[in-house]
Formats: C-alpha cells, structure tokens, sequence
C-alpha cells in the first residue's frame, strides 16, 4: 500500500549490479544479477532474494553477497552503502522508489571511505575509535545510586536528543571530501596486537569525522558530561581535528538521521577558537 | 589474587550493563557480540522503560504496585522475588541511566515526562522520543568505551558465541567462540560466563526483532545442558507493520499518547478512512474495555484484533489483514516531539504519513518470556538477596544468563516498556552475585588447561568443517528451510493454538531439524562466510522452536500470551442473582484447581537422543502476592470478583476458635 502511482507499469524483472571484491586488497568486479519484480522491496529483500537463489544473471553459481544489516528499521546503522552511486542505508532505501529515478537497474558498491572485508561488507572500526578519541561519554562517579542527574530544560532536551540519534552509520564520513580512506596491510611477522595498535595510531591522526564533531558538543553540552570540555576540545584542535573540515556540507546532506552536522561543526569551531586562545593566554 | 576474568556473552542492554558494572567492580571483561555492540537489538526499542515516580506516588502509585501489575499482567507466572526487587530498583535504575545521559524526554519545568503504557492505570513510562532503546543502549555504550579505553574491558565484535567450555564437573569455564570475519575458531578461558544474547524471534520467521535475534546462543547452552523455561511464552505485539522482510514495531507509545484502533462497521470499506464518519467505525477496544480502552495488555490487545479480522471478518483489507490504529487527531506538533521516531519509520517503510492517514497495522511476534532458566536467593523481604552467588546462574554452575534470555520477569505476558528495565536491572544487580562466586572458586580462569580449552575448540572446529563439505553432499537450502519453520510456527504457535495444530507440527519440525543437518552450502569459503554462520544458527533454531511447541502442547489451559480457545473459561451465563452467584463459586473452583496444575514453570532439558525437549514442572513463587483472577472484558467479571474477595477475606482472617 505504498502511495505510488499505482498505473505507473512495473518491470518484470529487476536487475541489480554489484560491485564484489572476494577480500581485502582484491581487486573488485561487477556481477550482474536478476531477481523477479515484488511491490515494496527494499534493498535488503532484494539481497535476501539474490542469497537465496545463489546465481548471478546467467544463472551461473556464485558465491553469497557479503552484506551487513541488523535492525532492518534504520537505527541501527549497520546496512550502510552506495546505492545508485549514493551513500545511505539500504534498509529504507526503497525499490519502488529507486526504479522511479533508475529504471534500468539498481547500483549496490559497498562504501568508499572504509576497507572491504568482503562484497558490501566493510571494517568501521574507525568510526567508532574517534567517538573514543572525543570521549564520547558522561565521566560519572559511579554505576551506584546516588540520586537523580541534572534537571534538564526541555529545550536542551530538544537540543541533544537530535545529536544523541547517531547511529554510526558512516554516511557522513563516506560523503566527506576530507576524510580519507585508510587501510592498512598487516606486515608479515607482524601480531594481531601490533597490526591493531599501528592502525589505531593512523586513524588517531586522521580527521576524526562529522559525527565524532557532533558527538563532542552533545557532551560538552551535557551538565556532567561538560568536566571532559576541554579534553573534547583539545582533541579538536588537535591534528585530524576541526581545522580538517573544508566545510563542504557533504556530510550533512547525506545523514539518514538528519542530524544538525554543520551546525554542530560551526559550535565546534567557535568553542574550539575560544579554547586556543584561552588556553595561550592561561600559559 | 590473580586478575579476574570474565566474559560476557551480549552487548545489549543486558550484557553492556552487565560489563560496565563488573569492571566498576575490578573485574576485567570480555565482551562478545555478533555485531559492534552499539548495533545490538535493544537499539530497535522504542516506547520507554518503567519505573513509579514521584509524581505517581502521589496519585497513590508505589514500588509495590508495579510489582503487581507486573505479577497481574504476566498471569502470576513470574517469578515474584525477582520481579519484586526489580520494581524496587526501577527508580533508581532510571536515575542512574539519566546520570549517564540520556536524553529523556522533559516536562516543562525540566522533570523527566513519563507516558501511561499498557496493564497500568499510572504514567510511569520514562521516554526518550520513539527511540528510548537506542538512547539507552548508547548511554551503556559509551560508558563500555569508557571502560575499554580505561583498559578494563576487551570487546569481540563479530564474533559468533559457539558454546561454553565446561569442565569435567560440569561448571563453566569459558567459551568457544568464532571470528565471524576470519572464521577462526577460538577457546576463550573465564572465571565465570554471562550470556545475555537476548530474544529468538527468527524461529518465527519475520518478527518484530533483529536478524541477529535468532536464540542461537541460549540454545547453544540449551543444548550443553543448561534448561530452558517457559518456551511457549512468546509476546505477539498487537501492533506491527506487515512486510516482506521484517514485521517493523509500532509501539505501544502510539496508544499510550491517545492512538485509537478502528475498523470501519462495514467489511472491506472502500472508502479512505477519513470519509468514514464516526458512526461506522468500531473502535472495538475501547467498547468492549471501557476501563483501560485501546491500552489493555498486549495479549488481549492482540487476540481482539487477531478475532476482528480473523473471526468477525472486519480486516481493513480481505486480501491482506490490518485494523486502522489512528492518530490524526493528535496535533502535529505534538505527535512530532513524542512520536517523531516511529512515525518516521512508518512514513519512510509505507511512504504515507500516519499524521494524515491512519497507520494500517497488525499483530507480530514480539518478545520471548521464556529463556534459559537461572536460580535466585529469596531475600527475608520476599526479594532477592544482594551479592548472593545463585542469582541468574543456569543450572551450569559458572553461567549466568540475564535479560531478555532469562525467564523469571514476565511470567505469561510481558507489560510494555519493562523489558529495557529487566534487562538493566539483571545487568547491574548480578554484577556482585558473580564477584562472589568468583571468590568462593578455588580455580579460575588461569587454571584452565590447554586440553581441555582445545577439546572444546575441536567439537566447534569439526562441525564448522563438517558444513564446509556440504554435509558430505548434503542438498537442502537452508533459507528456504528457515522460510518452512518461520511459517510453520507463526501458524501454530502464536496467537490462538490448538493441540492438534501442535502435535502436527512437532512432526514436521522435527523432519525440518533432520533436513536443516543436511544443507548444501553456496559458500565453502573460509573468508567472512555468512551461509555457514547462518546454517548453524539455522540448526539450533530447532531446539528452541521445539520447546516452544512441546511446551504449548502440554499446555492445556489459557494464560497470558498462551491461548487456547479449548480451554478457554467461559463467561458467566445466569441472570438470576443467585444461580450467577454460584456460577462465580463454580469459576472460582475451577480456577483454583487449574492453578494447581498449571501455576508451574516449564522447565526443559535437552535430550540428545530423542533430539528433543524433555519436560518438568516447577512451581512459581507466589508468595507476596497471591494468584487473582484475570477477568478483562469477561461477562460476570464484578462477582467473580466478589466472590473471590470474600473468600480471600476468610482465609486471612484469623483463626476462630
Ligand atoms: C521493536 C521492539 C521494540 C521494543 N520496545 C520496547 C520498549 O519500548 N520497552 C521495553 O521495555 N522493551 C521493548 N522491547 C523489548 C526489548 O527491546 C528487548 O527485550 C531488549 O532490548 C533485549 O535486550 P537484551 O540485552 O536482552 O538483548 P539484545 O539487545 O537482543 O542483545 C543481544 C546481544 O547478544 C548478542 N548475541 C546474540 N547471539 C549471539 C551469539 N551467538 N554470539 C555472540 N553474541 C550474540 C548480540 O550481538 C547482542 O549484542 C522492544 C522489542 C522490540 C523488538
Ligand atoms: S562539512 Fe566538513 S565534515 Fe562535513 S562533509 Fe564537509 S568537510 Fe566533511
Ligand atoms: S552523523 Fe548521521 S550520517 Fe554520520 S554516522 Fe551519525 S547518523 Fe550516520
Ligand atoms: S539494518 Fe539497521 S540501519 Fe539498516
């Protein structure tokens, strides 16, 4: 019962190209598949029904597509990839819709900024290292009772809540000019501790991203959670930090969450200027 | 002492609760999860979490009174001790998790709003938006950061739980576990385990839930000798959007903030449903429950609108069934600050705005009561005992299972928005129980040998193969056998069952079980291979789907969700006074005598050589609040009622000599 025009004719088929790559630094291919024509599919059963027919438009086996997806309702942010050359969810990314711009086919390739583990399936372990780089998080006391926070005008509510929904999909990074895919090789003879802790260290100098930006004014904002102010700051002002941001607005235009990226980059940069030029002063 | 370890199954509400107060503790931890724990299921939760509160305290609300209509709304099967420290935790449980930051919504002198959910006549739902999961789940998130960055937690992201490593006693000593990227599999040494690896919807095929809640993990320990209780209880939320690859929630919020259920008197109307006028719609709910109205409990919620459609014929559309669940007289405004999550989810999955156009909605598999059975210490209060070490451990000592894998807290029908609290309460409260069984163990995880951490990685290795190969030329699909079990048990074993569907369908799931041990792989690869992942999560569905219709079949009574209209109990008949009046006295025997029988837990042990469940009764700890009636919406509800009064009267009042 999806409102669309209804006398619009519907293919028989539809055909669907993905971009594959077997592991990371394989080199990818395209693989043509076909599946029949339902109303109200969404990327996700349309994967569904290329796994479960394990063929490719020729009606050659091949192996599975590799793809990540969880909560199926976009909240969760798992799903992330470009589709139709754009990055988004593909949970809510409708068929119906999307024949209504590409009538020829649909375009899956996995995101661009991070490493392919495999098919559409890719490694965001950055995304969630810089939420640790801002420190992301409330430094209570302690997880005994010791009575309620803060009161909260609803205004700040209404102020965080919106910041508070990120739900590190990666599509604003995947859309950001400036932030650069990094993938490393492991070295022969080198320990998985070691090659996690090399990694660790390339994405600690590389440009944190929009959401981790956000998610340090969410806290700077929040009454407990302000004691870590300077620390977020310093963080930013750091080398990947703010000064990274071209201020391109790509990324905001891509969140599926619709969260007030730029809005939270320009409080960023105002509240990281004051910090430098207290922080010269206080020398 | 030497460092202790433990590792925590989960990375939900329960399992990330569980982490950040065990490393508060000095206990390291590490965390395992299918998916980075910020994606895990309890992200999808939507409407809030419960707790009494100062403003309803001072409507005549307290602890107590959550506890019973806990107790009421899950038909007495709860376990009360449990349930009782739960409600008494509640409070502080909301306080502390707005500690951590959560955005819960205001009111507007800056207090925390609460909304009324179902099976309550108080408001005691804290909420953050439509999406007070997720805000929840983040807050414990980003404190597991804390910790991790602090060095005190390790997390294991994709990576599968296989199965406890037990030792020749029986107690658990670790996992086995596998990289679901580099498919390596792997013996983890702990002093003690946790599993909170939540619900198993996907038994059922499409639900409610996330891929990833397929019960696999309880059913691993299931299946290593752990029990499991209470398997028929499976909540079917009245409200959901039909779809082709997921029955997409819409909360109990939308009534809780004044939605109303309708169909239009006339079967199939044609018309758009706001050319219907008032007088020949049926808001059904609100005139057969004219107390509680379109928010009774969920179980009554869902049969009624099941028996609209099914029975009366008054399904919106006859191909597809749905009953109208409309908002449009709520100001936008309004409807955008408390509802704006979900009604983004129904706009974006149906592209109609359910502001203008009711939403078309029905009944979806939901939530599981049941799971692993795990033992509690009665405290002298009628509640559970601070720090003692059986609370939350299965039958495997050493293994601890809490939140939605559990069984004590919902009895027969979980209330809404008292699962998030569960399952942070079970997180936090079993945090010392475990720091004292750890210091009465005289080996820990440092003592666990290199044999027997291998001949545990061994049996996991060798299955794993044994699928790679194909079975040795097996030929099933294992998605379209996944397709015949979910429509299987959605058939017969959700809103309305009978024994001979059941007995039935035990068969032909059984063939399924013996067919899903025979699947032909598309991918033998040993590189991020998700056809393996999902053919051994496939497998273990079958025990669980089997305790679930064993359990219903032996079942002969209604209780919560579990309905069977052939033991159904019927209405009174009688006009005259005096022959209702003994009608009641009748009801009231038969209710007792059913109590008797059925007031019992169903308590599972696998057995591996019939391949299936074996079966027990325990009984239920019902001692702070005795077992009452539940008469929503029965003919002759008010003298049951009387009658049962009076006879609670007599037994209390003190002997006569
Ligand atoms: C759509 C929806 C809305 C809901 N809304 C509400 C609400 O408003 N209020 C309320 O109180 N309740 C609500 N519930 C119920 C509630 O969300 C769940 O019961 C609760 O979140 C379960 O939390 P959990 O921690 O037990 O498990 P989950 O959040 O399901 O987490 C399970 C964890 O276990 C891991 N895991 C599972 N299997 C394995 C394995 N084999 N190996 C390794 N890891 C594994 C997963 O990766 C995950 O991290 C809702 C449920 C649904 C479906
Ligand atoms: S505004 Fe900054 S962060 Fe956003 S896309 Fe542009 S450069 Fe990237
Ligand atoms: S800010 Fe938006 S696009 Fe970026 S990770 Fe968060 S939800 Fe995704
Ligand atoms: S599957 Fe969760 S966002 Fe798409």
């Amino acid at each position: 019962m999806i409102a669309f025009d209804a006398s619009q004719k519907r293919p028989e088929f539809i055909k669907v190209r993905i971009r594959r790559q077997d592991g990371p630094g394989e080199k990818p291919y395209w693989e043509l598949h076909q599946i029949t024509y339902e109303p109200e599919l969404n990327v996700i059963s349309v994967l569904q029904r290329i796994a479960s027919q394990a063929t490719n438009s020729d009606g050659k086996k091949v192996a599975p597509v590799t793809w990540d997806c969880g909560c199926l309702e976009e909240v969760c942010g798992s799903c992330t990839m470009q589709i139709n050359g754009r990055v988004r969810q593909s949970c809510s990314a409708l068929v119906d819709r999307l024949l209504e711009d590409n009538e020829d086919e649909l375009v899956l390739e996995p995101m661009s900024k991070f490493p392919v583990i495999r098919d559409l399936m890719v490694d965001r372990q950055r995304l969630f290292r810089a939420l640790e780089r801002v420190k992301a998080w409330v430094p209570v006391d302690s997880y005994y009772n010791l009575g309620p926070g803060e009161r909260q005008l609803r205004d700040t509510q209404e102020q965080n809540y919106p910041l508070s929904q990120c739900m590190s999909c990666g599509c604003c990074v995947d859309a950001c000019p400036q932030y650069k895919k990094i993938e490393l090789k492991k070295e022969a003879g080198e320990t998985d501790e070691a090659f996690e802790a090399r990694k660790e260290a390339a994405y600690d100098e590389s440009f944190v991203g929009p959401h981790a930006i956000s998610q340090a004014m969410l806290f700077n904002n929040h009454p407990t959670g302000k004691a870590l102010a300077g620390e977020r700051l310093e963080a930013l002002t750091g080398p990947g930090g703010i000064q990274a941001c071209g201020n391109a607005q790509n990324c905001v235009a891509v969140c599926p969450k619709e969260i007030p990226l730029t809005t939270s980059i320009g409080r960023a940069g105002r509240a990281a200027t004051m910090y430098k030029i207290k922080k010269f002063f206080d020398k | 002492m030497p460092e202790q370890r433990v590792i925590v199954v989960g990375g939900g509400l329960a399992g990330l609760a569980s982490a950040m107060k065990l490393s508060e503790l000095g206990v390291k931890v590490d965390l395992f999860s299918l998916t980075p724990v910020k994606r895990s299921h309890s992200v999808c939760a939507q409407g809030g979490i419960n707790s009494c509160n100062d403003q309803t305290r001072q409507l005549g609300d307290d602890e107590w009174k959550h506890f019973d209509d806990t107790v009421y709304g899950g038909d007495f099967l709860n376990h009360q001790p449990p349930v009782k420290e739960m409600a008494f935790w509640a409070p502080k449980i909301i306080e502390l998790m707005d500690r951590l930051g959560v955005p819960f919504n205001r009111t507007g002198e800056g207090f925390i709003d609460r909304r009324r959910f179902g099976g309550t006549l108080y408001k005691r739902t804290a909420f953050a938006g439509a999406t007070t999961g997720q805000q929840l789940l983040y807050a414990l998130d980003e404190q597991v950061r804390r910790q991790e960055a602090a060095g005190n937690i390790r997390k294991f992201e994709f990576w599968d739980f296989l199965g406890p490593i037990q030792d020749e006693t029986g107690r658990c000593r670790g996992i086995v576990a596998q990289d679901m990227v580099s498919m390596e599999i792997k013996s983890f040494a702990a002093d003690a385990v946790v599993v909170g690896t939540g619900g198993c919807g996907l038994v059922y095929g499409r639900s409610t839930m996330s891929v990833f809640c397929t019960g696999s993990a309880a059913s691993r320990c299931f299946q290593a000798g752990a029990k499991y209780a209470n398997g028929e209880f499976i909540q079917v939320h009245p409200t959901a959007i039909p779809g082709s690859d997921k029955l997409r929630l819409m909360s109990e919020s939308a009534r809780g903030e004044g939605g109303r259920v309708w169909v239009p008197r006339k079967p199939h109307d044609a018309r758009m449903p706001k050319d219907i006028p008032a007088g020949e719609r049926y808001y059904f709910l609100e005139e057969r429950y004219p107390e509680y109205g379109n928010l009774v409990p969920r179980d009554i919620a869902t049969r009624e609108i099941f028996d609209i459609c099914v029975n009366d014929g008054l399904s919106i559309d006859e191909e597809r069934m749905s009953v109208y669940l409309d908002l449009t007289h709520i100001p936008k405004a309004e409807l955008d600050r408390k509802l704006g999550g979900i009604l983004e989810i129904y706009e974006k999955f149906q592209g109609v705005d359910p502001r203008i156009e009711p939403m078309r909605i029905f009944p979806a598999v939901h939530y599981s009561m049941g799971g692993l059975w795990a033992d509690y210490q009665k405290s002298a209060d009628g509640g559970l005992e601070m720090g003692a070490p059986q609370n939350h451990m299965t039958n495997i000592e050493g293994l601890y299972a809490i939140g939605e894998c559990d069984y004590h807290y919902h009895g027969a029908n979980r209330l809404g928005a008292n699962s998030l609290l569960s399952c942070i309460f079970t997180g936090l409260f079993t945090g010392p129980s475990i720091v004292a069984y750890m210091a009465n163990q005289v080996s820990g995880a440092g003592d666990v040998t290199e044999a027997m951490k291998s001949a545990a990685q061994k049996k996991q290795q060798e299955r794993h193969d044994h699928l790679l190969s194909n079975n040795s030329g097996g030929d099933e699909n294992p998605y379209l056998i996944h397709q015949e079990l979910g429509d299987i048990m959605t058939r017969v074993a959700t809103v309305v069952r009978r024994n001979d569907q059941l007995s039935e369908a035990i068969g032909k799931v059984d063939d399924l079980h013996k067919r899903s041990m025979n699947v032909s792989l598309a991918d033998t690869g040993n590189w991020s291979n998700q056809n393996v992942i999902f053919a051994k999560s496939l497998q273990d569905m079958f025990p669980i789907a089997k305790c679930i219709l064993k359990g219903a079949l032996q079942r002969d009574e209604c209780r919560g969700a579990h309905f069977k209209p052939d033991f159904q109990k019927p209405s009174l008949t009688a006009e005259d006074p005096g022959e209702r009046r003994r009608q009641a006295e009748v009801w009231l025997d038969e209710f007792d005598k059913n109590n008797e029988k059925y007031l019992k837990s169903t308590v599972a042990d696998w057995n591996d050589g019939s391949q299936s469940p074996d079966l027990t009764y325990e009984d239920v700890d019902t001692g702070s609040i005795k077992p009452r009636p539940r008469l929503y919406g029965l003919v002759g509800a008010d003298i049951i009622e009387d009658v049962f009064a009076e006879r609670t009267r007599e037994e209390d009042a003190p002997a006569t000599v």
